[in-house]
């Protein structure tokens, strides 16, 4: 059993809350950090991409798991990340550095000027009014051809710093992302545990008292849209080096989808839900391959098995675990936190008192 | 004394229904003024009406010499005015601490992008913050639930903790719907102490919505009955109480 005793209030701001965070976080940045020295390139390279995919789902986590407002379309921003930062490259001749957070804030606004007519609609509306995003921009893609290449498609200059060239499949490259990625997490962490980060989990639990506590509820909801698409866009602009060619159908609904997938997966309402979701659904169609050989052909080569063990997944941990994986380690912890009288009812969602919808 | 808020001529009509029709009060500085009245007499309409969820079709809200009735409703708790809901609203799936927190919303003067990078400044707000928290705490002796979700908590807590939040807002006047509704006696008992502490320690004007007619009594200065949407009968506990309209209205006799 452990007992934090608490003596001022900055142990409830800071990050790291007591020894037993900086000891598990210190192993895994050590672990991320010497990765290169114990995995091989292709390994690697599948990392770089699943930190791409982890940036991309704590922008869309913000919004589903902290604001409460789904989104479908983020492939969309995901893709318009992409394709600026591509742009920018081609067009300007800048650092890819300084073009990134150029591609991210572009995203934003683009977000920010979707949000305004979208975050009047909620729930299932939300879902569809974003979903038509993801449909849209693949045509945009496809048919403004001066900007975007067309089916084409676009190449992405290669990342290059002061003369030295990032190889996207090498450990060098890879460092870039996981700076990256620890700084979005950072940036995350930090709205998390101010006004604004409070006010979209207000939101997201009750806007009716939410706005009877001062909170401007459209303010917060256009805020988190476009924190979220900037952050999505950020992502993909990293995507973009790492595939080095863009292509139309690379940010289509099936990605909106597995951004979804990933953060249900990982932990609704948790950063590390993210981190965690993306390398599920990086890791798995490898784990699904190398499955394969060991199945009876008759299952092993079925077409549409990928998206069907998706699907089983995604089904299973709706059921069985609704908080994601990350939701699955905090019981584990809690269960050790107090050792002997861990109860199963501590995480059972107790029966809503009756909630007032008259006022919505 | 003067007024912290008055209502004149408030009316609001969904389509044919007149749900308050012209209703006038005041409520004093330092003073408990209830509404009592049978269910579906408008009582919570004149709150949702205050709290700006709603627009009146007819009538002014002046709020400490303040016109406040097109005031939009994200203000009106930087304004002084703070509620608790007949039905609970607390943020479900969040910490006691971070419902206070929220409670000091109004009061942030930070910006999303200072907050992003977590200047001093945003950290010494949090401080600050926190410490107001704190107070309202120790006042309705929070402390063992500080860490807990909401969602584990008891009923009874979460009356406590709504109370809590309202009263991190460092409102001028707080409206309560029905703070003892589904509270045990011992319950109730303490939201009468708390009640009295409120107006007296921190004087703060308390409008209340209420079914139990002994902590109306109790704590009341003056009391309001309604019935359809009218007012009709003002004055202390025990002149309403026998008053016949009431007794009608009540009894039906």
């Amino acid at each position: 059993m452990r007992f934090v005793f608490k003596t001022g209030y900055d142990q409830d701001v800071r990050f790291f809350k007591h020894a037993g965070y900086w000891q598990s976080y210190g192993f895994l940045f050590i672990a991320a950090v010497t990765a290169p020295l114990y995995l091989g390139n292709f390994e690697i390279s599948e990392l770089t991409q699943a930190i791409s995919f982890a940036i991309a789902g704590l922008g869309l986590m913000l919004l589903v798991g902290f604001t409460g407002q789904v989104s479908l379309g983020h492939a969309a921003f995901f893709g318009i990340g992409a394709y600026a930062q591509a742009w920018l490259l081609a067009t300007f001749d800048i650092a890819f550095l300084v073009a990134m957070p150029i591609a991210a804030v572009f995203t934003g606004l683009i977000g920010l000027l979707l949000a305004i007519p979208l975050l009047r609609m909620t729930g299932i509306y939300l879902a569809i009014g974003t979903l038509a995003l993801s449909i849209v921009l693949e045509q945009i893609l496809k048919s403004w051809k001066s900007v975007t290449g067309g089916f084409d498609g676009k190449a992405v200059e290669p990342a290059s710093l002061l003369g030295y060239q990032f190889n996207p499949d090498s450990w060098d490259f890879y460092y870039v992302a996981l700076a990256i990625l620890i700084l979005v997490l950072a940036l995350c962490a930090n709205l998390l545990r101010s006004p604004t980060g409070r006010a979209m989990v207000a939101v997201r639990d009750s806007e009716v008292s939410a706005r009877s506590m001062g909170v401007n509820i459209a303010r917060t909801k256009i805020t988190a849209f476009g924190i979220s698409t900037a952050i999505t866009g950020l992502g993909g602009a990293l995507f973009a080096h790492k595939l080095q060619y863009l292509a139309p159908d690379g940010f289509n609904l099936i990605i909106s989808i597995t951004f979804l997938l990933m953060i249900v997966v990982g932990g609704l309402g948790s950063l590390q839900g993210a981190i965690l979701g993306a390398l599920v659904v990086i890791l798995l169609p490898q784990a699904i391959t190398i499955m394969k050989d060991y199945l009876p052909p008759s299952i092993g080569h079925q077409p549409g098995l990928e998206p069907g063990i998706f699907g089983l997944i995604l089904v299973a941990f709706i059921l069985f675990e609704p908080m994601g994986i990350y939701g699955r380690w905090r019981k584990i912890k809690l269960f050790f936190d107090i050792f002997p009288v861990y109860r199963k009812a501590t995480f059972r969602r107790q029966k809503a008192y009756l909630k007032t919808e008259r006022m919505r | 004394m003067s007024a912290v808020l008055s209502a004149d001529d408030l009316t609001i009509r969904f389509g044919g229904l007149t749900a308050v029709d012209s209703v006038s009060f005041e409520v004093r500085e330092r003073e408990v003024y209830t509404i009592v009245g049978p269910n579906g007499a408008g009582k919570t309409t004149i709150f949702n009406l205050i709290s700006r969820i709603y627009d009146p079709t007819e009538g002014r809200i002046r709020f400490g010499g303040e016109d406040i009735t097109e005031t939009p409703a994200h203000r009106i708790a930087g304004l002084g005015i703070a509620r608790t809901f007949q039905n609970i609203e607390l943020f479900e799936h969040a910490t006691v601490l971070h419902n206070l927190l929220v409670g000091r919303h109004c009061k942030s003067r930070t910006n999303v992008f200072e907050e992003l990078a977590f200047l001093p400044k945003v950290r010494r707000a949090e401080y600050e913050h926190r410490e107001k928290v704190e107070e309202v705490i120790d006042f309705l002796d929070l402390q063992p639930y500080r860490e807990q979700y909401i969602a584990n908590l008891p009923y009874g807590v979460r009356k406590v903790v709504e109370l809590a939040r309202a009263l991190c807002t460092e409102p001028k006047l707080l409206l309560l719907d029905e703070p003892a509704s589904g509270l045990s006696v011992e319950e109730t008992e303490n939201v009468a102490f708390w009640i009295d502490d409120i107006k007296n320690d921190l004087g703060i004007a308390i409008l209340m919505v209420e079914h139990d007619m002994s902590l109306v009594t109790e704590v009341s200065d003056r009391v309001m009955a309604m019935n359809d949407g009218r007012t009709i009968a003002e004055g202390t506990s025990d002149e309403v109480q026998n008053h016949p309209d009431v007794l009608r209205a009540y009894l039906g006799a």
